[in-house]
């Protein structure tokens, strides 16, 4: 398989240096690839997938996504639109929106028309499950529909790269199950390259490849 | 002139200027307040029966053939006459005087239609300025122009001022005092407008953090960001801009009850105080989320969203 993501010696610190996160990272992932990215709190998992998705500049070292490095505000922005979608611990759905209104945003980022947007979230909807939940306020729905809601929005562009930090975190362990299941029959049969930060063990074990982090360092990477 | 109360004008003037070839009419007037019972201001216009304002008035009740020089019948002007529940025929209490009501008349001039004309004389004595007068009002004959009176008067007589009536209302100090008040009072409405608009978006922007950061993280530009808050300032502030227009119309409906106004303020509000109520509410929308937007703009979402 062809590598889609390339981490070099990546270093990010916080506060003006003083609190060092990312120390020298080196990773590669493949096209199509799932990874877990394991290790405790605070140890470096969010940074990194912050810096491989635009988010934040690494300090020193490149992120190569499909051989190229964006760097500049506009190529971060183009990353950001149509290379990678976030899933966060927390759904951030917009409170006085819909759930289709909330999977709608990105496409108003990237101009797609209304149509062709409300048809990719129909979409994914009825990949996800949630497809007869669209016209709900965010109020309305479950902790499960609402975790699904924001995946339709982070695919809704058809990212090549979905980056999920600990999706299910905030979950009980019904839902958890079935929103990690999820998103790895989505990402496989997507064909997307699905990096998960998670602390759970037992779900990064069902991932393509376990890598362990300490300290803002890869400790170790198994298949 | 410092104010039309404490003026005084000889009524002699008004004589010689009317034989100059350019006036057509020279017409003094003595303007005083006087009390009525219940009512204790009212504007009163010691004028002669010869003054245009009754000649060009249309009369309600009464003729003006009753309102003499040398008489002591007095005319209302319409809002006057209904304050004061005054008719023809009866007498009305003014000062310390009663006087009897000669007619009503309605006039274009919403401060005359509410005070009371009184025969010049009548008023000089009322009023204790016997020979003068507070302004002189002059008339031009066809194809003469202000200024050869502007020069008459300060040929001989350099201690008066002769104005045309725009100059009147930007020179009197009174009007003056008005305008500055109106500005004062707009400008704190505006900077408190700005203000709670800055403040309305600051606590939209910073209650929806998160939801600012998904949007970033989504795809938006700074710049749909920065267009997004001044669009939703703009719809606060065309909100607050009808209710404002809405409670100024009812506000000016309420000043027009109140009796001891009658007269002196005519409420209206037209295409231009709503075309600049709207460009305020613009320019204060734009002003007001200045600061939010920048802050908007400047959030990084990696921060907002690393914290739970």
């Amino acid at each position: 398989m062809s590598e889609m993501i390339s981490v070099e010696d990546v270093w990010k610190s916080f506060d003006r240096g003083r609190i060092e996160v990312l120390k020298g990272v080196n990773l590669s992932i493949a096209r199509g690839e799932v990874l877990a990215l394991c290790g405790t709190s605070g140890c470096g998992k969010s940074t990194l997938l912050h810096v491989i998705g635009g988010l934040e500049p690494p300090d020193r070292g490149v992120v190569r996504i499909d051989g190229g490095a964006p760097s500049g505000e506009a190529e971060r922005l183009e990353l950001l639109r149509r290379g990678v979608g976030f899933v966060f611990q927390l759904h951030h759905l917009v409170a006085g929106l819909t759930l289709e209104e909330n999977c709608l945003v990105p496409a108003v980022a990237t101009g797609l028309s209304r149509s062709a947007a409300r048809a990719r979230v129909r979409e994914l909807a009825e990949a996800t499950g949630i497809a007869g939940r669209l016209d709900r306020r965010v109020r309305e729905l479950s902790g499960g529909e609402r975790q699904r809601g924001s995946l339709v929005r982070a695919l809704l562009n058809d990212p090549p790269i979905l980056l999920a930090d600990e999706p299910t975190g905030a979950l009980d362990e019904t839902n958890r199950e079935r929103v990690f299941e999820l998103l790895l029959d989505l990402a496989r049969s997507q064909g997307k390259t699905l990096i998960i930060a998670t602390h759970d063990l037992d779900l990064a074990r069902r991932c393509d490849r376990v890598v362990r982090m300490r300290d803002g360092k890869v400790v170790e990477d198994g298949v | 002139m410092s104010d039309l109360f404490f003026s005084n004008v000889p009524v002699s003037l008004a004589d010689d200027l009317e034989k100059q070839a350019s006036v057509k009419d020279a017409q003094p007037v003595l303007f005083a307040i006087v009390a009525a019972p219940e009512r204790p201001v009212i504007t009163c216009f010691g004028i002669r029966a010869s003054d245009g304002r009754l000649q060009k008035a249309t009369w309600v009740k009464g003729s003006i053939t009753a309102f003499r020089d040398d008489g002591d019948a007095i005319v209302l002007g319409e809002r006057a006459a209904e304050f004061l529940k005054a008719e023809p025929g009866q007498k009305l209490e003014l000062g310390q005087q009663s006087y009897p009501v000669a007619g009503i008349v309605r006039t274009e001039n919403g401060f005359e239609d509410g005070g009371v004309f009184m025969p010049l004389r009548c008023a000089q004595k009322a009023f204790h300025k016997e020979g003068v007068a507070s302004i002189v009002s002059v008339a031009m004959n066809p194809g003469h122009e202000t200024g050869e009176v502007k020069e008459w008067m300060k040929a001989n007589h350099p201690k008066f001022s002769a104005l045309e009536n725009e100059e009147f209302s930007k020179s009197y100090s009174q009007f003056k005092i008005l305008k500055t008040t109106a500005w004062v009072v707009g400008g704190c409405a505006f900077l408190l407008g700005g203000l709670s608009v800055t403040n309305t978006m600051i606590l939209s922007v910073f209650s929806r953090i998160r939801e600012l950061a998904i949007v970033r993280v989504s795809g938006f530009s700074k710049g749909q960001v920065a267009r997004m808050i001044f669009g939703e300032s703009l719809v606060v502030s065309f909100i607050g801009m009808i209710a404002g227009l809405v409670l100024s119309a009812a506000g000016l409906r309420l000043l027009k009850l109140v009796p001891q106004l009658q007269g002196y303020i005519d409420p209206s509000l037209g295409l231009t105080e709503i075309l600049g109520a709207l460009l305020l509410a613009v320019v204060t929308a734009l002003l007001g989320a200045l600061y939010p937007a920048w802050y908007a703009v400047r959030l990084k979402p990696a921060d907002a969203l690393r914290y739970e």
